[in-house]
């Protein structure tokens, strides 16, 4: 019996009861029209007449803003609401892999649907000739800052038994993070506060980390960013649990 | 197999245990009394390794619960207050779950599932969502999950409660058929319970334990234990005093027109009272020998001595029945 065994049997335990519940379906569907939407509507997919898929993933950011949160919301907090959480920590499983069990559950299933966007990327291969390596590295991307929001989302989640404040709070934080390096933050700070701080929010933007992928540059520094923010994010999670679940 | 010394757990200011020391042997079964709120389920937490106790020690199996939490919840089974459970999957998905996070492989996780479920009878739900069984079938499937693994040690929180007697008939069955070889704690408010399952009696007050004993020590507690009722006719020439007067009573209580005579020693006053009545000529109407009543040991025990002067006050106002009530 090792760690990693643990970690797997709460993340099917968890996958399961996505797929037990609407919620699994509604998120998929809702995610997969918006996705639509968003590229063909807002993101002018056609009419931009480029054989790439910058049109789509620029909104992912916004989508994942209030559809992650929702997924996250009850990673923890439910389990608190319910008291499944003192059956879950009185069984031999430690608050570690409990935690990242709960979280790869969550974030393979947010791969999982972004995994069924690919129709986007049959129709953009079948009308022109795009950057495959581009569209792989903006699919990483997507899923590194998903999986960057979850960490946030479940790190909150831990905080409460209420699922709305864990949702309207996981909103709040990631919509910093993403606005954090938006030129008009930016300037904001440059006049009126030192340059180190304008330098400090801005690495911890989002969307130019993202914007590196999305153009098919795998900077080690975006990867790093993202895969750090979700090892402290997890780190905190796994102290807030063993601190507050008995609370 | 359980041994808890001076254990102690504050949430800021209140201290909700209160330097409990305790040890439980293998083949006993100790019932875990208390009003609510008095520190029984925080207790059991701390066992269980779910809560980290402010300081004290709790050893499960010779394992320290505070040094490795993982390996003391290798060897204990434990159905939490209210026995949760996630409402969206059904029995048979959960019992799979636990056996899987306990470590069993495939083939004996079949048949400890198997036999749990045999046990509790609970093969009619298997698949059904938890959410949709009743109170019963949910906390039957919470007892499945903590007798899966055949658990060396046994921690339950209140498994009766809000069963219908027959359902707590089984419940109570059930821990009787799997207390030899095993050491199981359960706790209660329910006093009954205690004398038709457990070997040992424990009760807690305000973080503190203030008894512990057998079920039948606990009655003896009971200052109307081995006493005598006795009514006599109507124009008789006797009084309390009378009664009072013989070296076998040490007290007489008035309930209604009855005199309660209370034993001065461990022999019955009956036989004496029997000789007065006949003695002075009087018709003996009643003469019921009277046991120690759990509940007022109980609530003389847990709301301390001030009130314990209400509880006989009460007793001689208003007459109770004297016997104790049916145990299953």
């Amino acid at each position: 019996m090792n760690g990693a065994t643990n970690v797997w049997v709460v993340a099917k335990r968890e996958l399961k009861s996505y797929f037990a519940t609407p919620v699994a379906y509604v998120f998929l569907v809702v995610f997969l029209l918006l996705a639509g939407f968003m590229t063909q509507f807002l993101g002018s997919f056609y009419e931009r007449n480029q054989a790439d898929l910058l049109a789509f993933f620029t909104w992912h950011t916004w989508m994942y803003l209030f559809l992650v949160p929702a997924i996250s919301m009850r990673l923890w907090s439910e389990e608190r609401r319910n008291g499944t959480i003192e059956l879950l920590m009185t069984l031999p499983i430690t608050e570690g892999q409990a935690v990242l069990g709960k979280y790869f559950a969550a974030w393979l299933f947010a791969g999982f649907a972004l995994a069924l966007t690919f129709p986007v990327w049959i129709t953009v291969s079948y009308l022109g000739d795009p950057d495959q390596g581009a569209i792989l590295t903006g699919y990483l991307g997507s899923f590194l800052m998903a999986g960057a929001f979850l960490a946030l989302g479940s790190m909150i989640s831990a905080c409460t038994k209420n699922q709305v404040i864990a949702f309207v709070v996981t909103a709040t934080v990631c919509f910093f993070f993403v606005l954090a390096d938006l030129p008009f933050v930016a300037n904001a700070i440059d006049a009126y506060l030192p340059d180190f701080v304008g330098e400090l929010v801005r690495g911890i933007g989002f969307m130019t980390h993202f914007d590196g992928l999305q153009r098919g540059v795998v900077e080690l520094s975006s990867v790093l960013f993202f895969g750090s923010l979700i090892g402290f994010a997890l780190y905190v999670n796994t102290l807030l649990v063993s601190h507050l679940k008995a609370s | 197999m359980i041994e808890i010394r001076n254990l102690v757990k504050r949430f800021g200011p209140f201290t909700a245990v209160d330097g409990v020391d305790l040890d439980v042997e293998r083949g006993e079964v100790l019932g875990f009394l208390g009003p609510n709120g008095a520190g029984k389920t925080t207790t059991m937490r701390m066992v269980t390794g779910f809560l980290a106790p402010t300081s004290g020690t709790a050893r499960v199996c010779g394992v320290d619960v505070g040094e490795d939490r993982i390996a003391a919840q290798r060897t204990i089974g434990y159905l939490p207050e209210g026995a949760p459970a996630w409402p969206d999957m059904t029995p048979a998905e959960l019992l799979d779950f636990a056996a899987q996070a306990r470590g069993l492989a495939r083939s004996e996780r079949r048949a400890a599932i198997g036999r749990a479920v045999e046990r509790v009878q609970l093969g009619g739900v298997l698949h059904k969502a938890i959410e949709n069984l009743s109170k019963g079938f949910k906390r039957r499937v919470g007892l499945a999950q903590a007798i899966l693994h055949d658990p060396e040690v046994l921690i339950m929180d209140e498994p009766t409660d809000g069963l219908d007697p027959n359902q707590k008939f089984e419940v109570r069955k059930l821990i009787r058929e799997m207390s030899p070889g095993k050491a199981i704690v359960l706790s209660t408010h329910i006093l009954e319970e205690v004398e038709a399952v457990c070997t040992r009696a424990t009760v807690m007050a305000r973080g503190k334990l203030v008894a512990d004993g057998t079920p039948a020590e606990l009655r003896a507690k009971d200052p109307r234990h081995g006493a005598v009722r006795v009514r006599v006719g109507v124009g008789a020439d006797l009084d309390a005093e009378a009664f009072a007067a013989l070296d076998a009573v040490a007290r007489v209580e008035r309930d209604g027109d009855a005199f309660v005579c209370l034993a001065a020693g461990a022999t019955s006053p009956a036989a004496a009272v029997t000789e007065l009545v006949r003695a002075r000529g009087a018709e003996l109407v009643e003469l019921t020998p009277l046991e120690g009543r759990m509940d007022d040991v109980f609530r003389a025990l847990t709301l301390g001595a001030a009130n314990a002067e209400e509880i006989a006050r009460e007793r001689v106002e208003g007459a109770q029945p004297e016997a104790e009530e049916v145990t299953l």
